[in-house]
């Protein structure tokens, strides 16, 4: 392998575990490198993969059929304007580097994962979405710029006005167009540190999707959670969370809450249980019964919360659930193939809560019970390949199993005639599952003709590839007319 | 489903495998074997029915070894790779590693017994000689070891043994250096071996005493010396039984025991 990009050999593997392969991963730490990598793929023959923070549930960021190169070298901040809120970074800048950096300041994100984790190529990739998709769009909507090495190892600059089809196709693209390596987006001036979060406990899905509707124009973020094990007149019982940035003056003295030391998360839980062991806790109870009592406890103890008063939450604290127990995901196990996937069900405003009362009794008959479930309302983004619309998204988490597996995707494939029937789309951060047919049925026909297009315009040899690209796009790509 | 496993016939006895390994795979390097303790671990794997690649400095003590092996291997259903590889060439380590891993299907166990021990007199201070002791015991380790921690972090199973030696336990008079490098494994292998924990993969300090080799040909009357599959024996088990730090034989670990605790005043007029 070549001297100049750095490499090594790995395990690369799906976040949720449920598929890797070993492989070669490069690191490039500059443009030339970049460049360089796709010299190399040409020059073996082989194809080349994109990694982020490789935080995708699925087969996003993996390439068993050739290179994969991990943009995490390109990581610096490089300039951050305080009167605008503007921030131009490298693209392997990681989310927790970029709010770390602009906190002190006085901004966060305007648009962040439920993990911090993830970069910004591999967030602008994936064309990721918050809590706050429904007021805010996607992190698509917050970026105004982006430098991109398309495969002929060419840099191009992209925004909406300049290129503006590269900018909404490469949004959302999945890693298929070309590399990220810088990008400017924009981020939103806080005056404390702290949300106003308000706990909300309800019923049923109805009364999860009524409280979101009435509370979209007033609110700056929502995100319900769902038992998925109640049943009957309690199917989709929850929690919702609702939460508000302060106007200034709420928080008396701001300097003390827009702190790393405010925002960062506890090092242990109950003062005690150092966090990095705590998956060991979670294992005892990842099996039906222990999940069904899990989420009982938690619903409970969330009508107890929704009883108090709304209460003050650090921004990372409120934004970050998914890292309060580092490698939460070994309660799954940690053997290869043993992990869990993450479903997750977009749906037009329309058809949501027929559909997703459909899904979760389908998940019940056949036995497969989500051991999590996530509410969130989203809105539509000019992007290609978008997974918002103007709807709801319902995010489930599936326990696999080498025994499980075969059963379970059939069972996301029984599922996702339903969705697709009610105009559903599925999200490629997340999927393990989707099928070149359902890709098919999930997009407006013009939008993927046009992605696949540009594609092959960008990219005639193929070089960029991961296995989601083979298992959902490929066979598609083939059949297209040539032009 | 896919897996990663290497494809041989069902026929041998099944020895036990690394803990927390799956049954079906057995995929070894060893790093310096075409003599003494390495060579022992290569026919000891070779006869379990391994995939196993033998790298040394001497491509032709190598096939030598491939053909002494072949018996077994086709016995116990395993295979072998051989590659002449100088340690001190750490800069073709990564790809090498990478080709062997990918030719042996993954990989479960690394064994770096690679070490050199050049006669030192009582009053000589060769730092050439010395840098050579340097570069192939610590050098040479450090190159093969880090990419197989990079391999098992990621893949959060396997098992890294170093063969270090009693030398390490003090700064003896005898060859400053050679305890010197073993120390500086013992170190190294320790601080990877609290690294690795975290996902479950393991690593093994063997502190061999002395062993029937070329290195230790020349001594008169050497202490409990056993012979080289004895030890490979014994290296085995105690990476199997995910053991921390194994003397071989066990009654070394009395005798650095107490050499450890002997205060540097008093361990100054010894010769032990």
């Amino acid at each position: 392998m070549s001297r100049s990009v750095r490499s090594s050999y790995e395990y690369i593997e799906a976040w949720g575990m449920n598929s890797g392969h070993h492989g070669r991963v490069l690191r490039p730490r500059s443009v030339e490198e970049v460049q360089a990598a796709f010299g190399l793929a040409r020059e073996r023959g082989v194809s080349l993969g994109l990694r982020g923070g490789g935080n995708s549930y699925g087969d996003a960021s993996l390439n068993r059929d050739g290179l994969v190169l991990e943009i995490t070298g390109l990581d610096r901040l490089l300039d951050f304007d305080e009167s605008t809120g503007i921030a131009n970074a490298e693209a392997g800048l990681r989310i927790a580097d970029l709010w770390r950096a602009i906190v002190p300041r006085g901004y966060w994100p305007r648009v962040v994962s439920g993990t911090m984790f993830p970069t910004l190529a591999g967030a602008a990739a994936m064309n990721i979405h918050g809590k706050n998709n429904f007021a805010v769009g996607t992190l698509g909507d917050a970026i105004l710029e982006f430098d991109i090495v398309l495969p002929s190892s060419e840099l191009v600059t992209a925004s909406r006005s300049q290129n503006p089809e590269l900018f909404h196709a490469a949004i959302g693209g999945f890693g298929m167009l070309g590399v990220f390596t810088r990008i400017q987006l924009e981020t939103k001036r806080v005056h404390s540190g702290d949300l106003e979060v308000t706990a909300i406990a309800n019923h049923d899905l109805a009364e999860m999707m009524a409280y979101f509707e009435a509370h979209t124009a007033t609110s700056d973020y929502l995100v319900g959670w769902v038992d998925c094990f109640a049943r009957g007149d309690a199917l989709g019982r929850g929690l919702i969370h609702d939460a508000r940035y302060l106007e200034p003056g709420e928080d008396r003295d701001p300097r003390a809450t827009l702190t790393l030391r405010h925002q960062e998360l506890p090092p242990n839980f109950f003062g005690v249980v150092p966090k990095g062991e705590m998956w060991r806790a979670l294992r005892l109870f990842n099996h039906d019964l222990g999940m069904r009592l899990m989420n009982a406890v938690k619903y409970q103890a969330g009508r107890l919360e929704s009883m108090g008063e709304p209460h003050r939450q650090a921004h990372a604290a409120f934004a970050f659930l998914l890292d309060y127990v580092p490698n939460w995901k070994w309660a799954y196990g940690r053997d290869a193939e043993r992990g869990l996937i993450q479903y997750q069900i977009f749906l037009p405003k329309e058809t949501a809560l027929a559909t997703y009362t459909e899904v979760l009794e389908r998940c019940h008959s056949a036995g497969r019970v989500p051991y999590l479930g996530v509410f969130k309302r989203h809105r539509p983004d000019p992007f290609w390949l978008t997974h918002a619309l103007d709807g709801w998204s319902f995010a489930l988490d599936f326990k696999v199993t080498p025994r499980s597996r075969a059963a379970l995707w059939k069972h996301c494939h029984e599922l996702a005639e339903v969705v697709l029937a009610a105009g559903g789309r599925f999200y490629f951060a997340k999927d393990s599952v989707v099928t070149p047919d359902h890709v098919r049925r999930m997009f407006p026909a013009d939008k993927l003709e046009a992605f696949l297009a540009l594609k092959r315009e960008v990219d005639p040899e193929t070089i960029l590839a991961t296995d989601l690209w083979r298992r959902a796009f490929a066979p598609l790509a083939d059949s297209m007319p040539s032009a | 489903m896919e897996t990663t496993s290497t494809e041989r016939p069902e026929s041998g006895p099944r020895p036990p495998v690394l803990s927390g390994v799956p049954a079906d795979r057995r995929r070894a390097i060893v790093v310096g074997a075409s003599s003494g303790i390495g060579r022992a671990l290569v026919r000891r794997l070779a006869g379990e029915g391994y995939a196993v690649a033998a790298l040394a400095r001497r491509g032709d003590a190598l096939e030598a070894l491939r053909e002494e092996c072949r018996e077994d291997l086709e016995r116990a259903g395993g295979r072998m790779i051989v590659r002449a590889h100088d340690v001190v060439n750490t800069g073709e380590v990564p790809e090498l590693f990478a080709e062997l891993v990918e030719e042996l299907g993954g990989l479960d166990l690394i064994l770096y017994v690679a070490a050199v021990m050049p006669a030192i007199g009582p009053t000589e201070y060769d730092t050439e000689k010395d840098l050579t002791m340097l570069s192939v015991n610590v050098g040479g380790c450090i190159a093969w070891c880090n990419p197989a921690a990079t391999l098992f972090t990621t893949q959060r199973f396997g098992t890294i043994v170093g063969v270090s030696s009693i030398a390490g336990d003090r700064g003896r008079k005898g060859n400053p250096v050679y305890g010197t490098t073993k120390a500086a494994m013992n170190t190294y292998l320790e601080a990877l071996r609290n690294r690795l924990s975290e996902v479950g993969a393991h690593v093994t300090t063997i502190k061999p005493g002395f062993v029937d080799t070329a290195m230790t040909a020349g001594m008169e009357n050497p202490l409990w010396m056993i012979s080289a599959d004895d030890a490979a024996k014994q290296i085995l088990s105690a990476a199997r039984r995910r053991v921390n730090t194994k003397y071989v034989p066990w009654k070394w670990r009395v005798v650095g025991t107490v050499i450890r605790s002997i205060p540097s005043a008093i361990f100054r007029h010894l010769n032990v």
